[in-house]
């Protein structure tokens, strides 16, 4: 049986009083993998700021059910976009996969050779054990995502929220990193924000379009009536048949 | 040689070992995070403080100190609430300070005497009560961050991320912004308000050519003012020249022995 582990309720949220997205609902339930996909400008982001607990929704409520657990550590792991982070910071792989157990840890805790050593582990399962005592400047996009996947995973979350993990990283490792979250998917709850539907359908089992609205499609299949039914103009999708594995027709 | 003997000197000395380690700590988090300019507008605001103290007959220093923990603080707030952009705001506090400290000195009857020692610095009229000062805030700052340095290389890399878990980022942040404004306050006699902010930078700018690392970044950063700082000393000594000049003057011949020799290196051995 599936457990809800979280709940948005009507929300309304926004920035400075001005609403970006209305009247949001949403269910995430243990082992879900939702694509999330949208519009630029069309509120992916600031929604997923409510789910994150960052953001106070205007109106409504955002209800986490399985996300604390006992010792009432948030156990989400959350990759941000990849635009978000200071290339030039002083700070080595190792040490950012670390800090993964921070929310673990209380304020003043230094990490013990126990943490280290699941640090270690898992840069050994992204596959690089290699990058330790590299800093992150020195990282490219693939080796840089793996090392934000590692922070995020590092604390056994029970809901994983990625922000466009394919922007900037080579086929290769796009391919690795859907591989990695199928894997994941058996532990935990998946939601991958993307602007690229068509690489991601066969990796998710549900969809959400956000544009102002969520609409949540219970099916990794979509075609392009659904999405102007929703609302949910897609560049990619609006310029013709190019990602065909999304458009196959519905039964 | 003989200038051990004198106190003045030895005072310089303790002020040195103070000042390379609140420098190169508060240093290496300022240059880290980006905010060199919002530090030399906190710097150049508090000469707003030394202005009133001196109009109201109090140490300037505590004038000082004042002014550039709230001014520290107000840019913060001021272009939260305000909706105001970063810099224009901390380019209104730097001009608005210095301003204030210009119209009160001039209002104060007589002559200002050591307006110079706070615009330019003096490490060699360093007194007992200043090294006492310097001395608490080097503690202050070095137990600060022993007890909560990965919370703020955490906080630094990726605020958005801590503020996800909840950490107390906006308390950790506003703890460290008045760090640096005290830092600055502390520092204002050794090398004065305006060559203050390149002991906050050209430490650490030195020491990330050797390391890449937060924690090496900082110690090596202690290490090398230390060096600049007494190198300075003495060539003031010697030519009987300012010595916050100097000391400038110093670190930066060191930045650029140091640049020069890392790219003489990776051009002698391109595929180190």
């Amino acid at each position: 049986m599936s457990e809800k582990i979280l709940e948005l309720q009507s929300v309304d949220a926004g920035y400075n009083g001005q609403r970006v997205i209305s009247e949001a609902n949403l269910e995430v339930y243990d082992h879900d993998f939702i694509g999330m996909i949208g519009p630029n400008g069309g509120g992916k982001t600031t929604l997923l700021k409510v789910i994150l607990g960052v953001l106070k929704p205007f109106r409504g409520k955002l209800i986490y059910h399985q996300i604390y657990d006992a010792d009432h550590v948030k156990r989400i792991g959350y990759l941000p976009q990849f635009s978000m982070i200071d290339r030039k910071f002083p700070i080595s792989a190792l040490e950012v996969v670390m800090s993964g157990l921070m929310p673990h840890h209380g304020l003043t805790r230094k990490y013990s050779r126990e943490d280290k050593q699941r640090a270690r582990q898992m840069m050994k399962r992204m596959g690089i054990s290699h990058l330790e005592d590299k800093v992150v400047g020195e990282l490219s996009g693939g080796q840089m995502q793996r090392v934000f996947l590692g922070r995020a995973i590092i604390g056994s979350p029970r809901l994983l929220i990625l922000d466009e993990p394919n922007t900037f990283v080579d086929n290769q490792f796009e391919g690795e990193l859907y591989e990695h979250l199928r894997e994941l998917n058996q532990e935990m709850a998946i939601i991958l924000v993307t602007h690229d539907i068509g690489t991601i359908s066969s990796y998710v089992k549900t969809i959400a379009c956000v544009n102002q609205q969520v609409f949540y499609h219970h099916s990794n299949v979509i075609t392009q009536e659904q999405l102007s039914a929703y609302n949910c103009p897609i560049q990619l999708i609006a310029h013709g048949d190019v990602p065909h594995t999304v458009l196959k027709r519905h039964d | 040689m003989e200038i051990f003997q004198y106190q003045f000197f030895i005072n310089a000395l303790w002020a040195a070992l103070f000042t390379s380690i609140t420098c190169g700590i508060i240093g290496t988090y300022i240059v880290s995070n980006r905010i060199v300019f919002l530090s030399g507008g906190i710097t150049h605001s508090s000469f707003g403080g030394i202005g009133v103290g001196y109009y109201m007959g109090v140490n300037p220093i505590w004038g000082a100190a004042v002014f550039s923990v709230l001014s520290a603080l107000g840019i913060e707030f001021f272009s939260k609430k305000g909706q105001l952009r970063h810099d224009s705001v901390i380019g209104i506090w730097w001009s608005f300070g210095m301003a204030i400290g210009i119209i009160f000195i001039y209002l104060t009857p007589g002559y200002a005497p050591n307006l110079m020692t706070y615009l330019f610095g003096s490490i060699l009229t360093v007194s007992q009560g200043d090294l006492l000062f310097m001395g608490l805030l080097t503690g202050v700052i070095v137990v600060f961050f022993l007890l909560f340095f990965r919370m703020i290389l955490f906080i630094s890399f990726d605020e958005s991320y801590a503020r996800v878990f909840g950490m107390p980022v906006t308390l950790i942040k506003s703890l460290l912004i008045s760090l640096v404004a005290l830092t600055i306050v502390v520092n204002i006699k050794v090398v004065g308000i305006i060559l203050l902010i390149s002991l906050l930078t050209v430490p650490q700018s030195i020491a990330n050519q050797f390391t890449q690392v937060f924690s090496r970044m900082m110690f090596y950063s202690v290490g090398i003012s230390l060096l600049g700082v007494v190198a300075g000393l003495l060539f003031s000594y010697n030519q009987d020249v300012p010595s916050g000049a100097s000391i400038i003057f110093a670190l930066i011949v060191l930045f650029g022995l140091t640049k020069a020799g890392f790219y003489l290196r990776d051009k002698l051995h391109p595929h180190r």
